[in-house]
């Protein structure tokens, strides 16, 4: 008994709790959890579906009309409502997500002790991780897909490609939750999350969401094109608008390995926050 | 031959960058008795549980629990533990029936069996009432109870509880440890925290004294008496501070031992009313004087220098 228990003692280094790698079948139970709770809060879960809209109208319906024609994904001329559109969805994606994965989780990790509760039962810190970014992205397909069903009703969805918008989507969820997720494990209380606005504000306005890209000085457009939200929008609008390349993959790797690095940063320091 | 213990730790050590929270400790629970760690805060206590329930590394000696290492097997010895954390960790997004229910989802139960269970475990805890209520608005002794029942929808073989009533009023104590009584008449291996020594009187068969994160004492609550303290205690308060510290030099011989507290002197006696005599005899004039039998407290001073609400 005792040889048995220092040879497994040697064999795992010290200071680690979970060795074990996160199951889907826990992870999910995360899921649950959410899902019990909103129920009761459903109409907190609509907002996501409006804000893109009102936008959509005000913006690209409205100050569409005195715009006019744009060049779009491969130098095609669009009406600036096909060229909103897309960003809009991209920018939704984005903002869904990040709220799911910054508030929301902070309140659980800090103060209601959610988490502490879910890990110790045979729940890890990587299940907790993956749980919470898998809802984000379920809540972020049903938006996408709203969101694409209604751009398709006002005839701004011009190819069939676009059906993709909606995993285009959920890949720009995946790439803003695990960012957003890592950068939670470092707030200290809800001062810090003037961060957050202070970067998803000018990712929104300047992401090539509302004008394309050729209107920046060369450097400028260069900088912008290494953000995320930027990555998404132009897939999201070469999608829409039926301008497909090889080079798409570009962004899709870009948002995946996003998402993947800050799911792994997240859990680790998950474990040693929540864990110690 | 004896069955192994169900939690066993030796030279187990937590350290948190510099500072040592628990030192090289030993100790064995047995399964089906009720375990208890006593000692003031900081003494290492909820450490030494947290490395129990696997949700903090060991950073030294070994720890089996459920015959399984901690490091190794997390999720498999947390499938069959139940928690009572000391601050209550209840989602209060959810009312009383669902933490029940997602609870037991945590630990992959189907919901037909959390279904039966929830409201057995409910009425056991009296809030078979409550289901459909908010957490929120449950008293501290309701929530407390809902914990206990929330930790017992796996069924669990060791229940860990750190600091069962800490808060809880008088009331709400007597109905927790009815209850937590009543899980080991079931055979439930209880471990348990405290800094209450009529907690540990009350629910524990074993126990280890801890202070400044070792053990200093192991045995049950009779045995640490007997073998620490004297059998009765003489109590004596003074209107002064400076009538309490006159009185002191006199009271040297009147018993085995003399302890000057802040608010009073107690004197450690095999026979509590002879001493009580002797005390008036000698022209003292103490505001109130207790005779009472030895208790862990008692025990917790004469090993530490201290009391256990420091």
């Amino acid at each position: 008994m005792t040889e048995s228990l220092a040879d497994l003692a040697s064999a795992v280094p010290r200071g680690r709790i979970l060795p074990v790698g996160p199951s889907r079948r826990r992870s999910v139970h995360v899921i649950e959890r959410n899902a019990l709770a909103y129920r009761r809060m459903w109409y907190v879960f609509l907002t996501g579906f409006f804000e893109p809209l009102l936008y959509l109208l005000s913006i690209g319906v409205g100050v569409g009309a005195l715009v006019g024609r744009l060049p779009g994904p491969g130098g095609r001329l669009v009406t600036y409502e096909a060229f909103v559109a897309p960003g809009l969805l991209a920018a939704a994606a984005m903002n869904g997500s990040v709220f799911d994965t910054t508030f929301n989780f902070f309140v659980k990790y800090k103060y209601a002790g959610t988490y502490d509760a879910m890990l110790a039962t045979p729940l890890g810190v990587g299940d907790v991780a993956h749980g919470e970014v898998g809802w984000a992205l379920l809540r972020g397909t049903v938006y996408a897909a709203a969101f694409l069903l209604t751009m398709a009703a006002l005839g701004l969805v011009a190819s069939p490609w676009g059906v993709l918008a909606v995993p285009a989507a959920v890949l720009i969820g995946y790439g803003f939750a695990g960012l957003g997720l890592a950068a939670t494990t470092w707030m200290r209380s809800f001062v810090d999350f003037d961060f957050v606005n202070l970067a998803l504000v000018p990712l929104f306005l300047f992401s090539a969401t509302f004008f394309p890209l050729s209107r920046y000085p060369n450097g400028v457009a260069w900088g912008v094109r290494l953000t995320p939200l930027y990555q998404g929008v132009n897939l999201e609008r070469s999608l829409v608008l039926g301008d497909i390349r090889w080079t798409l993959l570009v962004p899709a790797v870009y948002l995946g390995a996003l998402g993947w690095g800050g799911v792994r940063v997240a859990s680790s320091r998950l474990a040693r926050l929540l864990q110690p | 031959m004896c069955a192994p213990p169900l939690v066993q730790g030796r030279a187990l050590t937590k350290r948190f960058g510099t500072y040592i929270a628990v030192d090289q400790i030993d100790f064995k629970v047995e399964r089906g008795e009720a375990f208890g760690f006593l000692g003031p805060n900081g003494a290492g206590k909820t450490s030494t549980m947290r490395m129990i329930g696997c949700v903090s590394p060991v950073s030294g000696g070994e720890l089996s629990v459920l015959g399984m290492d901690p490091a190794l097997q997390g999720p498999a010895i947390r499938s069959r533990l139940g928690v009572v954390p000391q601050e209550d960790n209840l989602d209060t997004e959810l009312t009383v029936w669902d933490n029940m229910a997602i609870y037991g989802r945590y630990f992959g139960l189907p919901r037909s069996v959390i279904r039966e269970r929830a409201q057995e475990l409910l009425d056991f805890v009296q809030l078979g009432d409550r289901r459909q209520d908010r957490v929120d608005p449950l008293s501290g002794g309701m929530k407390r109870r809902l914990t206990i029942a929330r930790a017992l929808v796996n069924q669990p073989e060791l229940l860990l509880l750190d600091e069962p009533t800490t808060g809880l009023d008088p009331q709400a104590r007597h109905l927790v440890w009815e209850r937590l009584y009543q899980l080991k008449l079931q055979g439930v291996t209880l471990v348990l925290t405290t800094h209450y020594m009529d907690e540990a009187e009350q629910l524990c068969d074993r126990l280890v004294i801890m202070d400044r994160a070792r053990i200093v004492a192991e045995g049950s609550p009779r045995e640490l008496i007997q073998l620490h303290s004297t059998r009765e205690v003489v109590e004596l308060r003074f209107a002064t501070a400076e009538e309490r510290r006159d009185a002191l030099p006199l009271l040297n011989g009147s018993g085995e031992r003399v302890e000057m507290l802040p608010d009073r002197i107690l004197v450690y006696t095999g026979d509590g009313d002879g001493t009580a005599e002797l005390v008036a005899r000698d022209g003292l004039r103490p505001a109130s004087v207790l005779v009472r039998r030895s208790t862990l407290e008692d025990v917790f001073l004469i090993l530490t220098g201290r009391t256990l609400e420091d």
